[in-house]
């Protein structure tokens, strides 16, 4: 999977944990989750399950660690899927 | 391990706001457990005036110190760094019935997951007659032991 194919894939599950304050179409691959997203660490969970579910892959609590950006996302999910 | 009696010693709740009794059971993946709305509780005298029902968000605190609070220290026992310390993140209830002073309740509650420190459960409340007063689903979150809850962003 190229990296535009999960990002199509990713971005509606970030946008609907967005709170109501930030707009969907502020969000691209530098964006911090949380920092700058705005996700909290609850949502920040859910938007993984999702992930998880989408791509059909399991997150390590070491991916949890390293998951700043949606780019760290993408890699993640880039490795999972490809390995 | 603890022992389903010892959880109620390690709840972070005050007398007047503890509203959990007994533990029935507990495993990894549910938990049962009681509370009576006792005519003492101080809130009756406002909730309503001379027409006491408990309050909404008593019912959801009260399956969430059983459903959640409960269940979590169960399941983070081994973690002394978060053990205990669940700050409730989501609730999603629908109240079908009230419950009256002097009403005792049961409360189950049963895992979606826990995961990343975030637990899920499906949570619903009975009355003595087996009528299910209250159900839904709620979530809440693992923070660290010395974090104080209204200073910590969640």
């Amino acid at each position: 999977m190229t990296t535009e194919q999960i990002y199509a894939k990713l971005l509606p599950i970030i946008q609907a944990y967005l709170p109501t304050d930030v707009d969907p179409d502020s969000v691209n691959p530098d964006k911090d989750l949380t920092n700058e997203l705005n996700i909290n660490s609850a949502h920040l969970v859910d938007v993984v399950l999702d992930v998880e579910d989408q791509f059909d892959i399991e997150f390590a609590n070491e991916d949890m660690e390293n998951l700043r950006t949606v780019n760290d996302a993408i890699e993640i999910i880039r490795k999972k899927t490809t390995s | 391990m603890d022992s389903k009696n010892n959880l109620i010693d390690l709840l972070p709740y005050g007398p007047e706001f503890r509203f959990v009794d007994l533990i029935h059971s507990v495993s990894e993946s549910e938990i049962v457990g009681e509370f009576t709305f006792r005519k003492s509780l101080s809130f009756y005298q406002h909730h309503f005036l001379q027409n006491p029902v408990t309050p909404g968000v008593i019912l959801v605190e009260c399956m969430a110190q059983i459903g959640l609070v409960c269940l979590g220290i169960y399941l983070t026992q081994q973690n002394t760094e978060t053990r205990g310390n669940i700050a409730l993140s989501n609730a999603n209830i629908d109240f079908l019935h009230p419950v009256l002073l002097g009403e005792k309740v049961t409360v189950r509650a049963a895992k979606v997951y826990f995961r990343f420190g975030k637990l899920k459960c499906n949570v619903s409340m009975e009355n003595e007659t087996g009528l299910r007063v209250c159900a839904g689903t709620l979530e809440g979150v693992a923070i660290p032991n010395k974090t104080k809850i209204h200073t910590s962003k969640i």
